[in-house]
Formats: C-alpha cells, sequence, structure tokens
C-alpha cells in the first residue's frame, strides 16, 4: 500500500510534477503493483547474497591514456539552450 | 530477381550479393521500397538511400539492410527510444552493435517504433502512437521491440534488431510470428543503447529464421572498451546446422509451463514438445523454484535501475525543455510534459524502492529473489541442456485490452523475465497458429550456450516449417 502522501513525496524526489488525476490514478496502480511485489516477503532469504551483476567481472582495467573526446561543439549541438562554451539553465532560485 | 527478394532470408540475399547475382544497391532500393509501404506505424525514420559508402562487395551481411529500435544511438538520425522527451534528438555517435554490423554490411533501413524506453509489452507506450500487429491489426505486436518485430513479420525490413530487458525482444517476436533472440549478459555491448535496466538490457535480433538470427548475432557481439560490462562470446557464434536433437536433454519447468498459460497456446507447446522427442531429444521435468517470483523480482530492479538512468533527461543536455521558471520547475516540468504515464510509474516505482527506508524491503529483496533464480537455472542445467517453455501466456491480444492494467500488462513477461534475472541467453521461434495468430516457444540455455540454443532452435525451426508469409503487406 501507498498513499497519498507517499506519492507525492517520491514524485519531489523524481522531479516529477503529477497532477491531481495523476496522483489519484498513481495511489491505486502503485498499491496493486506493490501488494503483488510484496508476496516476495514470503520467502526465507535469510543468508542469500544479493545478485547486483550477473557475470562474474572485477576491476575492468585499461590503460590511463589520454584521447580525444567528444569535440566541445559536438556535445553542446543537441542542448536546448547554450552560451556557446557550457549547457545554459535558469537559477536554481531560493 | 526483385520480387523474389522478399521471398528470401536476409542470409540467403547476403549469399545472393556475394555471389554477384544482385548487388548491394539492389537489395537496399527494394528493402527502401518495402519499408516505405509500412502502415502499421512499425517505422519512426526511414533511410533516404544507401550509405554514402557503400559496403564492400564481399561484406558478411552483403549490404542487406537492418530495421534498428529507436533506442539505439545513430549518429545524425533521430533516435528517441519513441520518448516525447527526445523528440527530434540526433546523437553525436553510434551505439557499438549498429557500428558493429554495418561494418559488417547491413546498413541502416530505418528507425523502429517501441514502447516509450523500452517499458511495455504492447507497444501502446510509444510517444508516437501504437504498432499494429500485421497478422491483426486490431491487435498488438508484443513489446516493447514491438516495430523490429511487426516490419520483419510484414516484410518491410529483411531483419532487425532489438533489445530484451525482461523479453522485450522474445515477446513480440513470439507475439509476430517471428525469432526473437535474447544473448548472454554481456555479450553485445550496451554502448549506444539509451539504457532502462542497466544490469538487464542486452540488444538481440529479430529475423524471419533462425539462420538469419545467428548471421546477426555472429557480428553483433564482441567485447567493447565502451562498456566495461561486455565480454563478448567466448567462441565465434556459428550459424547452425543442426537437424536433429539427438543426445539434447530439454527440461520443462512446471512453474512457467502451467497456471496462467492458456489453452491455445499450450497445445502448440505440447506439440512442440513431441517433435523434439521426435528428433531424437529427450524431456525431462526440471523444477525453477523461484522462477514464478521473476515478475515481482523484475518490477522492483527494473524499475529501480529505471529510475536512476532517466533522471538524465532533466531538458539541459538534450531534447526537449519546459518550463519559464526556476531550475526546478524547468526539470519538472520537462519531465511532466516528455514522459508518458508508463514511464512515470516506473520511474515512481523504483524511487519508491530506492527511498530511504524502503531499500532493503524491495530493493535488497529482490536482488536476493534474483540470485535464488539464477541458482535454480544453475541446477537445472545441471541435469538438462536446454529449457523449454512458451515464449508467452497468451497470444496477442487486442489493442487497448490491458492497457488501464499494469500488473495484467506485466504478467505477459510471465515466461521470459527469468532468463535476463539470470543473464541467460534464450530464443523465441514460432511454434505454430492459434486461432490464425502466431504462438511462441522458446529455448533457454546456460550463459554463452548460444551455439546450442541455435542448433536446437534450428533443427526445430526445420521440422515445424512455419509459413509466415500470411502476415505480409
Amino acid at each position: 500500500m501507498i498513499d497519498r502522501e507517499q506519492v507525492l513525496h517520491v514524485a519531489r524526489l523524481a522531479r516529477l510534477r503529477l497532477t491531481d488525476d495523476e496522483v489519484e490514478r498513481m495511489t491505486g496502480e502503485l498499491s496493486t503493483i506493490l501488494d503483488h511485489i510484496e508476496k516476495l516477503s514470503e520467502l526465507d532469504l535469510d543468508g542469500v547474497e544479493p545478485t547486483s551483476h550477473v557475470i562474474e567481472l572485477e576491476n575492468v582495467l585499461r590503460p590511463d591514456e589520454p584521447r580525444p573526446s567528444l569535440p566541445r561543439e559536438v556535445a553542446l549541438e543537441q542542448a536546448p539552450d547554450t552560451d556557446g562554451a557550457g549547457f545554459r539553465v535558469p537559477s536554481p532560485g531560493a | 530477381m526483385t520480387t523474389e527478394l522478399l521471398e528470401l532470408t536476409a542470409a540467403a540475399a547476403a549469399e545472393r550479393v556475394r555471389a554477384g547475382e544482385v548487388s548491394a544497391g539492389e537489395v537496399f532500393e527494394f528493402w527502401r521500397e518495402r519499408a516505405a509501404l509500412d502502415d502499421l506505424n512499425a517505422f519512426l525514420w526511414r533511410a533516404d538511400g544507401p550509405p554514402a559508402a557503400p559496403p564492400a562487395t564481399d561484406a558478411p551481411l552483403g549490404g542487406v539492410p537492418l530495421a534498428i529500435k529507436d533506442l539505439f544511438c545513430t549518429e545524425g538520425v533521430p533516435s528517441a527510444a519513441a520518448s516525447r522527451i527526445l523528440e527530434g534528438y540526433r546523437p553525436p555517435y553510434t551505439a557499438t552493435a549498429v557500428q558493429r554490423l554495418a561494418d559488417a554490411g547491413a546498413p541502416l533501413l530505418g528507425k523502429t517504433n517501441m514502447d516509450e524506453f523500452a517499458m511495455g509489452s504492447s507497444n501502446e507506450n510509444s510517444g508516437f502512437g501504437p504498432v499494429n500487429n500485421p497478422w491483426d491489426r486490431s491487435r498488438v505486436p508484443g513489446g516493447s521491440s514491438g516495430g523490429s518485430a511487426a516490419a520483419v513479420a510484414a516484410g518491410l525490413a529483411p531483419w532487425a534488431i532489438g533489445t530484451d530487458t525482461g523479453g522485450s525482444v522474445r515477446q513480440p517476436a513470439a507475439l509476430c510470428g517471428v525469432v526473437g533472440l535474447k544473448p548472454t549478459y554481456g555479450a553485445v555491448s550496451r554502448y549506444g543503447m539509451i539504457a532502462f535496466a542497466s544490469s538487464l538490457d542486452q540488444a538481440g535480433p529479430l529475423t524471419r529464421d533462425v539462420t538469419d538470427s545467428a548471421l546477426l548475432l555472429r557480428h553483433m557481439v564482441g567485447r567493447d572498451p565502451c562498456d566495461s560490462t561486455s565480454t563478448g562470446m567466448p567462441e565465434e557464434v556459428r550459424l547452425p546446422t543442426a537437424e536433429s536433437l539427438e543426445g539434447l536433454r530439454f527440461g520443462v519447468p512446471p512453474e512457467l509451463t502451467g497456471e496462467g498459460i492458456e489453452a491455445g497456446v499450450r497445445e502448440v507447446f505440447e506439440t512442440t514438445l513431441k517433435l523434439i522427442e521426435d528428433l531424437g531429444g529427450t524431456l525431462e521435468e526440471v523444477s525453477l523454484p523461484h522462477s514464478g517470483r521473476g515478475i515481482s523480482a523484475y518490477y522492483v530492479i527494473a524499475p529501480a535501475e529505471a529510475s536512476a538512468n532517466l533522471a538524465r533527461f532533466d531538458g539541459v543536455r538534450y531534447g526537449v525543455r519546459k518550463g519559464n521558471g526556476d531550475l526546478l520547475s524547468l526539470y519538472e516540468e520537462t519531465r511532466d510534459a516528455g514522459f508518458g504515464a508508463e514511464v512515470k510509474r516506473r520511474i515512481m516505482l523504483g524511487t519508491y524502492a530506492l527511498s530511504s527506508g524502503y531499500y532493503d524491503a524491495y530493493y535488497g529483496r529482490a536482488q536476493r529473489v534474483r540470485t535464488k533464480i539464477a541458482e535454480d537455472f544453475r541446477a537445472a542445467f545441471e541435469k538438462v541442456d536446454l529449457i523449454v517453455t512458451p515464449t508467452t501466456p497468451t497470444v496477442a491480444f487486442p489493442l487497448g485490452e490491458k492497457s488501464d492494467d499494469p500488473l495484467a500488462m506485466y504478467m505477459n513477461d510471465f515466461c521470459t523475465v527469468p532468463m535476463p534475472l539470470a543473464g541467460i541467453p534464450a530464443i523465441s521461434i514460432p511454434g505454430g497458429l492459434s486461432d490464425g495468430l502466431p504462438v511462441g516457444m522458446q529455448l533457454a540455455g546456460p550463459a554463452f550456450s548460444e551455439n546450442r540454443i541455435l542448433d536446437a532452435a534450428h533443427a526445430l525451426e526445420r521440422s515445424i516449417g512455419f509459413d509466415g508469409s500470411a502476415a505480409r503487406v
């Protein structure tokens, strides 16, 4: 179960601005999905290691050699707003 | 020659190009005209012509052009992962898998429609409209690689690539009657794939037959310095030749073949099991006790990773920007306008699962279940060589039928989700029809057993003799 307040809190964390309708719908839908997911708590998982990556790989290294990267003008080409040297954004505000 | 091209598999067409019977330019032009017939909304962008530098006359893929899921970055070509938030985005570089295939002689034919950011099982979550299933236009093609599957099935593209996170290559392949392969995690570089769930995402081919699948895979795999989780394959991908299943042991897991599988799908599955025995394979029941929990684990892990991956879409560096106020409103308004409902739902689910106080209960637990699912497979593969299941619980369903019920939609992935959680490869091949709609059969094997899977699928395919020509436009 998840309530309206939690939905609003999570939306703030995720930088999503939800309309009242979306909050309403999301509260119901997420609750249904979370109820299903909750069934995982029926399993005895004591002592089971978590898996974050499936293929055994350790310390993938490469020589630290300088090489060209994406030119600045190419990196900026797709930006909605730039000053020619960097990405431009409005003030973070108060 | 040119009308004949529609009947040829891509591998056979490539062979004719190399033999000098037809030119790569003619093949490209034929498929450019076919792609232009798209009335399924399968393509989001189509090439005007062949690449400026034509492929070498002896290129292994013969210049036979390739349809590419919209989430692969292709330099200078729109690549939006079917999201409004990336509308008009033209990346400054090309995904490694796409580059490798182009270098081997498969130029870009077009970018295919998909569920936004690969989140969906019906293609109805595309920001640019749904795709119709060529077998029945009132039905979904599956997802998320729905455009790639529909294009190959309808004969709008000779072959295609997609990505599979929880079934997104195999499930649409099943629903459209084509072959879809999800390789072992790490076999193919993820560099340039717009990321959904990084520990699960893997690119794979969608093709008319198993040989085409092997041929594309052979030229996609490889370790890539730009993706440090890529490993390549320990052996070369071979073109399959097997005609028998002699000596192969097939495991049938009751957890993925029983409850929830509709009657028509079960019937094709039973027929396939008999064929396996006719071809000399043996059947054995194997238990995958935790695989039924795959959906629950997946719908924590994938949204959690997605919520982090999609944080980059904030209207600053690329894509669409909304909002006239301060920086926070810019972020929020951009994301509100740019993301569709399912993407927001998964970002919310993932953010919640990772948020303070809930991390262990959701994400930690799901990762432990993931360990159990992988252990189940390892134990099963001590006893059998391959596991066989239906690819999907149902055939293609009507557009709109499940779009208001996210959980019902998620259950489409029931049979396909355990494999990516364990990182293992699996293929879906057409097993037959149920009420005129294709049914997919899935073969899964241990990590890096692609050659075994392709050989077995090849033998089965010959014996099934599926004819997909009825779906062509």
